[in-house]
């Protein structure tokens, strides 16, 4: 009975990862037949060589960074606050954190267009640099669950009210504390917030469609509706995106204090604590 | 005019009050100890003194300046953790440093003072190690040399020494003693540890239920406790119950035990244990008999239990190699002086007469 669970539970690893690798094969297969009759990277080449495809990358991957940099700015405060000062609004916190899961982007979108239309006081939608910021706070909203439940659970890891104290014991302003002592301390839970943050809004289709952005998600719909070989080229390079950002996520997840920013695969030895 | 001033303070959360009408004057350069069980509210008054709480009444200041209303940054005062606190994103040298560049000092003479500091605690070859690579002893050194880099005026510790393994206990407490000394600090020290405040201290703060009961030094507080629970708490004392007769002398089921000084009605008398003998000596003149209930061999003492007027009365003896200690169930003769024994409850003869 003991020795036959491994071969169980090896098969059912193997039939969930078949699930997910055989499409995947498939698409990379596809991706690589372009050219009639041989084996190419043409698919990708064709990609690469597109304007629209520089274009659209570099500006998802701004408007990701700029939601990153705006989600860090609220959510660390706010989850700081909440544990130090606020500990019986945390549920209340954590479940508004949550919404975004619960309603879909469209609504969000649309509420967006009426609260910021032509015809509102503050009319975001008629300028490019207007409806830019409404996509990045859709962004911001879209990532908040993963970003708040990253940096509570990071900060759920220290003591944040004895730390807190330690430093302002030690002359350090509130700024100072939050900078010097709090953030250090949770980068590595910001920084696996901030990968999950970016997979999310750096393929996103919904908000920067309707907003008409020129937008990543959007390019790679279009492009499924036009070609053939390219939108499995793009599946296969956005799949690699996030399993990298998965990576890195880990990597610095696992870093110690004091180590490098990546972390070396082969530790040296431990240094030996003496009493 | 005392360095540092806690007058009549309290504090409650909600409706629980936790402090009440506290008041303490501390030198100079002195050690104090907030000595008290658990939930007395040691932590609370300290925590008022560091500014992480505020008073519900009353004031304290430092050097002559009310801080009541100071935020703790703003006081200059070193605390260390019961939980060490260090900051785990930096190293030692950077942890002894934070104050320091929080004041502005220039990074060379922070560099001699973060030296010097980490010397004063002998662990200036672990300066480049982080918090995780250190032992909890070496952890709570570096927050003391931390804490008292800036050169505050007043030194706190909660407990800092509650997480530690009984022999790092023993030499950490010596070790902060003297570097007290050498710097001639302000320091209330808060344990629940009654051994630690005896050896440590200048004086003692026994707090129960969010008073002062006695402020003394370790001797007083030792030798003549004001109240039941502070000679409870602070080391062994057996309690006996008797009737006072209000000439010096008390009935305690049935044998008569001369008092110190008169009293009349039920009175409860306590022993220290090594005020108590079973040799006969000139002072020694009040006499109770019982059987021996236990026999505790603690090395340089043995700690008898002797079953005496419907109560346990401890009796130390030094161990002596040439004369093995009497045995559970033997009958013994316990003598001590009416000098040493501790009249806890009393009405004063004059009193309980104006009351019949
Ligand atoms: N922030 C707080 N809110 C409510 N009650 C508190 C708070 N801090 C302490 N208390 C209560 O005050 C009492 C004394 O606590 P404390 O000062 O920590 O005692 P000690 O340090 O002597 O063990 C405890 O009953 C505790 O529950
Ligand atoms: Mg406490």
């Amino acid at each position: 009975m003991r020795r036959s669970l491994p071969i169980v539970s090896t098969l059912i690893v193997l039939l969930a990862a078949s699930y997910f690798l055989i499409p995947l094969y498939a698409t990379f297969q596809f991706s690589l037949q372009m050219v009639r009759g041989q084996w190419s990277f043409e698919a990708y080449r064709s990609v690469f060589n597109s304007d629209v495809f520089a274009a659209t990358v570099t500006f998802s991957t701004i408007a990701s960074l700029a939601a990153i940099l705006v989600g860090v700015l609220i959510v660390v405060p706010t989850a700081y606050w909440v544990r130090l000062r606020l500990p019986r609004w945390r549920p209340v916190v954590e479940f508004v954190s949550l919404m975004p899961l619960i309603i879909p982007p469209v609504v969000l979108v649309f509420g967006y267009v009426r609260l910021f239309g032509s015809t509102s006081y503050l009319p975001l939608t008629l300028s490019n640099a207007g409806t830019n910021t409404l996509l990045v706070a859709g962004y911001v909203v879209l990532s908040l669950p993963y970003m708040y439940r990253a940096v509570d659970n990071g900060m759920a890891a220290i003591d944040i009210k004895t730390l807190t104290e330690a430093a302002e014991i030690l002359g350090a302003s509130r700024f100072r504390t939050i900078a010097a002592v709090i953030f250090p301390n949770v980068r590595s839970a910001i920084v696996s917030g901030a990968f999950l943050s970016f997979s999310i809004s750096f393929g996103e289709f919904v908000i920067a469609s309707l907003l008409n952005r020129p937008a990543f998600g959007p390019y790679l719909v279009q492009i499924g509706q036009d070609r053939a070989y390219e939108p499995a080229a793009l599946a296969i390079m956005s799949f690699a995106l996030i399993w990298a950002c998965m990576v890195l996520m880990q990597l610095f997840a696992a870093r110690k204090p004091g180590g490098r920013i990546l972390p070396r695969l082969i530790r040296p030895s431990a240094r030996s604590v003496t009493p | 005019m005392s360095f540092l001033r806690i007058e009549g303070v309290k504090k409650s959360f909600g409706g629980n009050t936790v402090v009440r009408g506290f008041d303490l004057s501390v030198e100079k350069g002195e050690f104090i100890s907030f000595l008290g069980p658990s939930g007395c509210g040691k932590t609370t008054m300290l925590r008022m003194v560091a500014g992480f709480e505020t008073p519900t009444a009353g004031t304290i200041s430092i050097d002559g300046q009310d801080v009541t209303a100071q935020p703790p940054n703003r006081r200059r005062i070193g605390m260390v953790f019961q939980a060490y606190a260090l900051f785990p994103n930096m190293s030692v040298a950077d942890n002894v440093a934070f104050g320091l560049k929080i004041a502005g000092m220039p990074a060379a003479q922070i560099r001699e003072r973060v030296a010097e500091m980490l010397t004063l605690i002998g662990l200036r070859h672990l300066a480049d190690r982080y918090p995780y690579q250190l032992s909890g002893g070496q952890q709570q050194r570096v927050a003391l040399a931390r804490a008292l880099a800036p050169s505050p005026r007043v030194l706190l510790l909660d407990e800092p020494l509650s997480a530690l393994d009984a022999k790092i206990r023993v030499s950490l407490r010596e070790e902060i003693r003297a570097l007290q000394r050498k710097l001639g600090i302000t320091t209330i020290f808060v344990t629940h540890d009654q051994e630690e405040a005896l050896s440590m201290s200048d004086r003692i703060v026994v707090m129960n239920e969010g008073r002062a009961d006695q402020i003394g030094t370790p001797f007083e507080i030792y030798n003549r406790p004001k109240t039941r629970f502070v000679a409870s708490f602070v080391g062994n004392l057996s309690l006996l119950e008797g009737e006072g007769t209000g000439d010096a002398r008390a009935i305690l089921a049935g044998d008569e035990v001369i008092l110190p000084f008169p009293a009349r009605g039920r009175v409860i008398l306590g022993l220290r244990p090594e005020a108590a003998s079973l040799q006969a000596s000139a002072d020694r003149t009040n006499q109770l008999t019982g059987r021996i209930d236990e026999v505790n061999f603690l090395g340089s003492l043995v700690r008898l239990r002797v079953a005496v007027a419907g109560a346990g009365v401890l009796v130390d003896m030094f161990n002596n190699p040439g004369n093995p200690p009497p045995g559970r169930g033997d009958i013994v003769t316990i003598h001590f002086a009416p000098a040493d024994v501790q009249v806890l409850e009393h009405t004063p003869p004059e009193l309980a007469i104006a009351a019949e």
